[in-house]
């Protein structure tokens, strides 16, 4: 598994998302309020590029008539036939157990650390002031 | 260098078909709600701005916006330069066309047609307006694509008024109409369309939608958007039902007609069940000369989106079995959100002829280009 440095922190503020390819590998990167995740942005139903999907939250009933709606801005519903995964896990909601898109582990790492280590980050110049956003795969 | 870094994917589809396709349902947009000025009389357009348009229904757009995704469109496919969905050429070449190798595209214009407007003038000014557009912005730019003869559907004489001044243009491959009318589809306020159309040797398309008053199921105005869904393929079923009963086949045994957007697992019951009573009740339409369901096998063609998704691949190829493989063809409904991704909708187990029959070949014969 190799960490890849994607971008310095204040280039992915809160609320941004960005599309990468990373060993021909198409990835989508989220800030969704400070918090950093990863997934393929392949979806696994025919294939839709799922970082132009909106993040909406969960719609979950108990009963008929019974609407709880949690986890805001936490569900990435696919561009094409809307079915949605969550962000955390890349897990679906149609269908858990067929389904899921691959999610991959992003952190923030100070710039001293990454410049030591074993990350690959041949698009940026990375200094140790600052802190840069390192996604594995 | 390992990593790209951008904002936007691109936008070819991430994974395409490595032969030529036929895609039977593709939807262009108009980019501008004047775009269809150039080819309307000045009074129309006065008559537009001043009266607008009256339909036979309220809710002339379905559901309100969004509908699932704006206009119900794939939320990748806006245009780099503005507009709405489908209503780029470049960028339809660029996202679909190119990279899907589609060497067939087959126009279905939706949305302020002219079809289903009470003003049956303005409905048959729009008509031709919109057959002019769809040369002048697509056909006569990108020759893969072809166009739909849109009618003013309520008032058969100027449909048919209207497929006559199309026909011999090779502009045009089919006549279009939508699955809800003001009257099921085989009445005869619409035959003069149907002879128009087996006269001009082209065949009639019947896409799903509409604006014909009535509500999508037969006891009133559903809840859901889930219920429209599959609300299409009953209207469907009544739209068939009442083209074969009133003997719309027997009087036009070439006419050649397409189930558009209406899925197609339904064919076999809805057949099994008319030659059923037609034992029965063959005395009430003595006009009907074989059993329905042989006009059904004989005449209709079904478009593949959205194609009904069993659990097990081989009830599917059960269906499409006694459909027939020559009569099914593909169609991706591009730019729509339930669109059909070229390589991944047809399961294994195909054989070559079949699939070759089912992404090409059956097409091209239907609409005279083989
Ligand atoms: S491609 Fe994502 S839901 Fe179909």
């Amino acid at each position: 598994m190799a960490r890849h440095v994607i971008a310095p922190v204040d280039e992915l503020p809160p609320g941004t998302r960005k599309f990468l390819t990373i060993d021909e590998r198409p990835i989508a990167i989220f800030n969704i309020n400070g918090e950093f995740f990863g997934l393929l942005n392949r979806c696994p139903h025919q294939g839709a590029a799922l970082c132009e999907g909106p993040l909406i939250g969960l719609a979950q009933s108990s009963d008929p008539g019974e609407i709880e709606y949690t986890r805001l801005g936490e569900i990435l519903r696919c561009p094409w036939h809307g079915w949605e995964f969550d962000i955390r896990t890349g897990q679906s909601y149609c269908d858990p157990k067929k389904f899921r898109t691959r999610a991959y582990p992003v952190n923030v790492e100070p710039g001293a650390s990454v410049v030591k280590g074993p990350y690959v980050a041949e698009t940026l110049a990375v200094s140790v002031e600052s802190d840069y956003v390192v996604v594995d795969l | 260098m390992n990593v790209q870094f951008r904002d936007r994917p691109e936008p070819a589809s991430p994974a395409s078909v490595k032969t030529a396709i036929a895609d039977c349902d593709i939807h262009p947009a108009r980019a501008t709600k004047d775009e269809l000025y150039p080819f309307l009389a000045g009074r129309w357009h006065a008559h537009l701005e001043t009266y607008g348009v009256h339909a036979y229904q309220g809710m002339m757009e379905g559901p309100p916006y969004p509908k699932t995704q704006p206009n119900a469109s794939r939320r990748d496919a806006w245009p780099p330069e503005g507009g709405q969905q489908g209503s780029s050429l470049s960028f339809m070449q660029k996202q679909h066309l190119d990279p899907n190798h589609v060497a067939l595209g087959v126009l279905n214009p939706l949305g302020a047609t002219g079809q289903g407007m009470r003003n049956h003038d303005l409905s048959a000014a729009l008509a031709t307006a919109i057959n002019d557009w769809q040369i002048e912005k697509w056909t006569s730019k990108d020759s893969r694509l072809k166009a739909s003869v849109v009618v003013a559907n309520e008032d058969g004489m100027a449909a048919a008024a209207e497929i006559r001044r199309r026909a011999g243009d090779r502009n045009f491959v089919q006549v279009l109409l939508l699955s809800r009318n003001v009257e099921p589809l085989g009445q005869r306020r619409y035959w003069p369309i149907y002879q128009a159309a087996e006269e001009a040797g082209l065949p009639v398309g019947v896409h799903a939608f509409g604006f014909g008053g009535n509500p999508i199921t037969a006891s009133g105005w559903p809840s859901y958007y889930i219920e429209e869904m599959v609300g299409h393929s009953q209207c469907q079923q009544t739209a068939l039902a009442s083209l074969v009963l009133e003997g719309v086949f027997e009087r036009h045994p070439k006419l050649k007609m397409i189930m558009i957007e209406a899925g197609f697992g339904w064919a076999p019951s809805l057949s099994w069940r008319l030659d059923k009573v037609f034992e029965k009740l063959h005395g009430e339409v003595p006009h009907l000369k074989r059993k329905p369901s042989e006009y059904i096998r004989d005449h209709i063609f079904w478009t593949t989106q959205p194609m009904e998704d069993p659990e097990r691949r081989d009830h599917l190829f059960d269906v499409i079995d006694w459909i027939g493989w020559d009569k099914l063809l593909f169609a991706t409904d591009y730019p729509h959100w339930d669109y059909d991704e070229p390589s991944r909708v047809l399961p294994a187990g195909v054989s070559d002829a079949n699939r070759e029959a089912f992404y090409l070949t059956n097409a091209l014969k239907l609409y005279g280009l083989a």
